[in-house]
C-alpha cells in the first residue's frame, strides 16, 4: 500500500514535470518566432497574434490534461482505493 | 458539509466534489447507462441562457447608433463569421455552419464560465436543499461545470464528427467520399495488387485520423476545465486548512492571492478553449468540403 502511494506520488511528479518541460519549450519556440516575425513584418502582428493564441492553447492543452490526470491520481487515487 | 461527524480531510473533500449527481455509480470507464444529471441540467439551462442573451441583442438591434451590448454582440458575430469565411469556402454550407460556430462558442464559454463561480457556492446550496428535502446532506453531490465532465465534451466532439460525415457525403457524394477514404493520404495505384494494399493502408490511416481528431477535440476542452476546477478546489482547501491549525493564520491571505491570480489566468483559458473548440470544429468541417 505505502509502496503504491509512493510510486503514484513519483508518477504525478513526473507527469507534471515532464509535461511542463514540453509545454515550456513549445511556447518558448513559438513565442520567439512570433516576436521575430512581427519585428520583420509589423503589419502582420494582428493576424499572427490570433494564430499564436490558438497555438498557445493547443500546446497548453496537452500539459493541462496531464496536470488534471496527475491531480486526480494525487487526490482520488484509483490505484490505492482497492 | 460533514460538520457533525468529522471535518472532511483534504482527500475526502476533493473526492466529494468530483462525484457527479448521477443515476447509478460509475464503476467502469465506459458505461453508457450512467447519466450525469448535473451536467445535463446545467448545460441545458446555460444553452437556453445563451440563446436568450443573443435573442435579446437581436430583438433590440437598431440600424442606428448601436448601444454597448449590441456592439459587443456584433463584434462577436462578425468574428465568428470571419473565421467561418476563412475556413469554409461554400456559401450554402456556411448558412448552417456559421451560426453553429457561434452557438458552440457562446455555449461552451458559458459552460466554462461556471468555473468562475466560487467552488463551494452551488454545491453548498444544493446540500442545504437536499437536506431540507429530507435526505442525507453527505450524499448531496453536484458538479457545476458541465465541460469538466468528459461525457459532455466528447458528446460535443462526436456531434462535430457526425457533421463531418454528413458534409463529406453531401459535398462529395457517397462515391466520392468512399474514393477519398481509400486513396488519401497515400494515393492509389494502377496495379490492382498495389491499389488494394494502398487502399487498406489509406482506410486505416483515415480511421486513425478521425478517431484521433475527435478524441483530442473533446479531451482538450475537458482537460483544461478539469485541471482548472481541481486547482480551484486546492485553493479552497488552503483557506479551509487555516481553521484547523493556529500556525495557518496566514493561509487565508494566500488563498485570496492564489485565488485571484488563478481566476484572472482562467478567464484567458476559458475564452481561449471555447474559441479553440469552435475553430477546430470549423476547420474540421472545412476539411470535409475539400476534395483531395
Amino acid at each position: 500500500m505505502e509502496n503504491i502511494l509512493g510510486l503514484v506520488a513519483l508518477a504525478c511528479g513526473l507527469i507534471v514535470g515532464l509535461g511542463a518541460i514540453g509545454a515550456s519549450i513549445g511556447i518558448a519556440l513559438m513565442g520567439g518566432k512570433f516576436l521575430e516575425a512581427s519585428a520583420r513584418q509589423p503589419e502582420l502582428i494582428n493576424e499572427l497574434q490570433t494564430k499564436m493564441f490558438i497555438l498557445a492553447g493547443l500546446i497548453d492543452a496537452a500539459f493541462l490534461i496531464g496536470v488534471a490526470i496527475a491531480l486526480l491520481f494525487a487526490f482520488a487515487n484509483p490505484f490505492a482505493l482497492k | 458539509m460533514a460538520a457533525e461527524a468529522h471535518a472532511p480531510t483534504a482527500s475526502e473533500y476533493i473526492v466529494h466534489h468530483l462525484q457527479h449527481l448521477q443515476n447509478v455509480k460509475q464503476t467502469k470507464i465506459v458505461d453508457f447507462s450512467v447519466i450525469n444529471y448535473d451536467s445535463i441540467v446545467v448545460a441545458g439551462l446555460l444553452g437556453l441562457l445563451a440563446v436568450y442573451v443573443l435573442w435579446l441583442a437581436a430583438r433590440k438591434a437598431t440600424s442606428g447608433v448601436p448601444g454597448r451590448f449590441q456592439a459587443a454582440v456584433e463584434i462577436l458575430v462578425e468574428m465568428v463569421d470571419n473565421q467561418a469565411k476563412a475556413n469554409i469556402h461554400n456559401a450554402e454550407s456556411r448558412k448552417f455552419i456559421a451560426p453553429l460556430g457561434l452557438t458552440v462558442f457562446v455555449w461552451i464559454f458559458f459552460m466554462n464560465f461556471m468555473d468562475m463561480l466560487p467552488v463551494d457556492l452551488l454545491p453548498t446550496i444544493w446540500s442545504k436543499v437536499y437536506e431540507a428535502a429530507g435526505h442525507d446532506p453527505h450524499h448531496a453531490y453536484l458538479r457545476v461545470v458541465p465541460t469538466a465532465d468528459l461525457s459532455t465534451t466528447l458528446g460535443l466532439a462526436f456531434a462535430v464528427l457526425l457533421l463531418r460525415f454528413w458534409y463529406s457525403v453531401k459535398i462529395k457524394g457517397a462515391g466520392g467520399w468512399a474514393h477519398e477514404l481509400v486513396s488519401a493520404p497515400f494515393g492509389t495505384s494502377k496495379n490492382p495488387i498495389f491499389a488494394l494494399i494502398l487502399g487498406v493502408v489509406n482506410v486505416l490511416m483515415q480511421i486513425i485520423e478521425y478517431v484521433a481528431n475527435t478524441v483530442s477535440h473533446g479531451m482538450r476542452l475537458f482537460g483544461n476545465m478539469y485541471a482548472g476546477e481541481l486547482v480551484f478546489m486546492l485553493i479552497a482547501l488552503m483557506g479551509g486548512a487555516a481553521a484547523l491549525s493556529l500556525s495557518g493564520v496566514l493561509l487565508p491571505v494566500g488563498h485570496i492571492i492564489a485565488g485571484t491570480i488563478w481566476t484572472l489566468f482562467h478567464i484567458l483559458v476559458i475564452t481561449l478553449q471555447a474559441f479553440i473548440f469552435m475553430m477546430l470544429a470549423l476547420i474540421y468541417l472545412g476539411q470535409a468540403h475539400n476534395a483531395h
